[in-house]
């Protein structure tokens, strides 16, 4: 049993995981770097050690920190959160050496999906789709891939994920140059300099499956269109996805649980796809062996606490339901509310917040770790608040979102509030399914 | 704030049926504001720092340590245990009364069974020694205090 979490996370996801702790008994410790001891996650933790300074080089991603405090405060377990440590196969280690519990994958998946060549190749045996592509050691081998796939293509840092160290490659002639930046970015920014190319997807939706496993059984959880995405960034996410015609969506939840299945998945995971609906073709993108930023759309469909689920299976129990067991009701939509400028190119805006008034009411649920008062750090991401609406189709949860979004008011930093509220008036949006690249239009169109 | 969205969906539920368009709720540990407006009800929280018995905040919020004019103090470069001395038994680093310079090792931090040694950074005499052997100190926790020599 777990009695203590060292949550090694900040922002709305570690306010969000003390609430579940709570719920279920479970004593928190928030790792907090200097600039988070005042945060409103610090307010509710049962506990709060300061790890380190504000940079996250300094505090978030320091391994030796984050479990030195674990033993310290005398932890079960680390909760990592998304992003930072979340995904790293040395501290899932570390958690290992020191017997303390990672509530996460185990050390060799986090290994395997982390190298997305690694995890590419799982997929190609597991016998699913994959884009066209291979993996390029130099310009020669680049060069000869981009002659058999054809522009654009999709340069991928093979240390890289979630849309970081992506380059993409319109003309041939161009191919050199690219190849060269990015195997020197790839190398600077990750450590490993290995890269690989895709061929680029014009009309890509994202959709990706949520699973659950204990080691032994998978079930998915549905799915999620994340297709509203700046910069590969994800702005706007929905469950299920809209509009998937035929059997493709049958077909997507089958592919995923074949994937963590040649994984022995244990722990909470999303398997990415690009899903081409038109042609009802579907590739494997990457998996993501952690919670996702965008979990409480599922959440809202299937009635489940998916930090509760990850807790159980951390502590070694079988999974506590069946495929059969996972009922879907409804249609939610999430809306990350970011401390970004939409109106002057989406410039981050860190700052204190003067005033944060949420929407309330039927189906509508806001994690946040903004108050009136709270400071916006400049050292990390600018996620503010994620709103999500929960309907009882998609058309209802489009009407409760409008209403959600005009209630919600936000001052002393700029946000994205007004960008929000115009892809909801989007008729292309209001009719479900668009692909990645139609945030871009939309924005040109709507800022003209 | 300590309510989970339940609770404030079920609060608005029964605010619905009243002919109330706010509601103030306020406990020692957070206030809750409720406002209908024209799209319908909106939330605004403040969630109360932490109220910590004197025993555990003096542990809580060991950084916030505050130091007296004229003393310097050296601070827990990194989290973990505290150790005075080289490995038990062997005589402490410094005593209070000791002379260091910048150079001086005064103690080490443990962590992850990693030994990393602790310099003094300034030049002065050790005051007092604020945190006991083996505890478990937090990065910035002072750990010793100086006076200029």
């Amino acid at each position: 049993m777990i009695h203590r979490v060292l949550i090694a996370n900040r922002g709305e996801i570690a306010a969000r995981i003390i609430r579940t702790c709570r719920r279920l008994g479970v004593e928190t410790v928030l790792a907090a770097s200097e600039a988070d001891l005042d945060s409103v996650p610090a307010r509710l933790a049962d506990r709060v050690v300061c790890i380190g300074a504000a940079p996250p080089a300094r505090s978030y991603l320091n391994v030796a920190a984050i479990v030195g405090a674990a033993e310290g405060a005398h932890c079960d377990a680390i909760h990592p959160g998304y992003g930072f440590l979340s995904e790293n196969a040395a501290l899932g280690h570390a958690c290992n050496d020191a017997g303390v519990i990672f509530i996460g994958a185990t050390e060799e998946q986090l290994a395997s999906v982390g190298d997305k060549w690694r995890a590419r190749e799982i997929a190609t045996a597991a016998g699913l789709p994959v884009v066209p592509g291979g993996m390029a050691r130099s310009t020669e081998e680049a060069r000869a891939l981009i002659e058999s796939i054809g522009c654009p293509a999709l340069v991928k840092a093979v240390g890289g994920g979630g849309g970081r160290g992506m380059k993409r490659i319109d003309h041939p002639a161009r191919t050199d140059e690219t190849i060269a930046l990015a195997i020197a970015e790839a190398d600077a920014a990750f450590g490993d300099a290995r890269i690989y190319i895709e061929r680029f997807v014009e009309h890509g939706r994202h959709v990706e499956v949520q699973l659950l496993g204990d080691g032994e059984t998978i079930i998915h959880l549905g799915d999620r269109d994340c297709s509203i995405q700046r910069r590969y960034q994800k702005l706007v996410e929905e469950a299920p996805a809209p509009n998937l015609g035929g059997d493709l969506r049958k077909r997507l939840h089958a592919a995923a649980a074949s994937y963590g299945e040649a994984l022995s998945y244990r722990g909470l995971g999303t398997v990415e796809f690009l899903v081409d609906d038109r042609r009802g073709e579907f590739f494997f993108l990457e998996m993501n062996a952690r919670i996702q930023v965008e979990h409480p759309v599922t959440e809202a469909i299937t009635g489940l606490d998916l930090v509760a689920e990850q807790i159980a299976v951390a502590e070694g129990r079988p999974l506590r339901l069946s495929q059969d067991d996972v009922r879907f009701s409804g249609a939610a939509i999430e809306f990350r509310i970011n401390a970004e400028d939409s109106a002057h190119d989406f410039r981050p805006s860190p700052g204190m917040v003067t005033a944060a008034e949420f929407p309330a009411g039927p189906g509508i649920r806001v994690d946040t770790h903004v108050e009136a008062g709270s400071t916006v750090p400049p050292f990390y991401d600018s996620l503010l608040a994620k709103i999500i609406v929960h309907g009882s189709d998609r058309a209802d949860a489009l009407v409760r979102s409008k209403a959600a979004l005009a209630a919600c008011r936000i001052a002393g930093v700029h946000t994205n509030l007004a960008m929000h509220r115009a892809i909801l008036d989007d008729p292309e949006f209001r009719a479900g399914g668009v692909s990645t690249n139609w945030f871009g239009q939309f924005w040109r169109r709507a800022s003209a | 704030m300590i309510l989970t969205h339940d609770d404030v969906q079920e609060i608005i539920r029964i605010l619905d049926a009243s002919p109330y368009d706010e509601l103030e709720i306020e406990t020692d540990r957070y206030k809750l504001t409720l406002r209908r407006g024209g799209s319908g009800w909106t939330q605004a929280t403040e969630t109360a720092r932490a109220e910590r018995p004197a025993a555990i905040a003096a542990k809580t919020t060991q950084a916030e340590t505050i130091l007296e004019p004229g003393t310097l103090g050296v601070r827990a470069p990194l989290v973990g245990t505290f150790y005075r001395a080289p490995k038990p038994g062997a005589a402490p680093f410094v005593e209070v009364g000791d002379t260091v310079d910048e150079h001086t090792v005064v103690a080490i931090i443990e962590t992850m069974k990693l030994m990393n040694s602790v310099h003094a950074g300034v030049r002065g005499v050790v005051s007092e020694i604020c945190a006991a052997n083996a505890e478990f100190v937090e990065h910035g926790r002072i750990l010793m205090k100086l006076r200029a020599p």
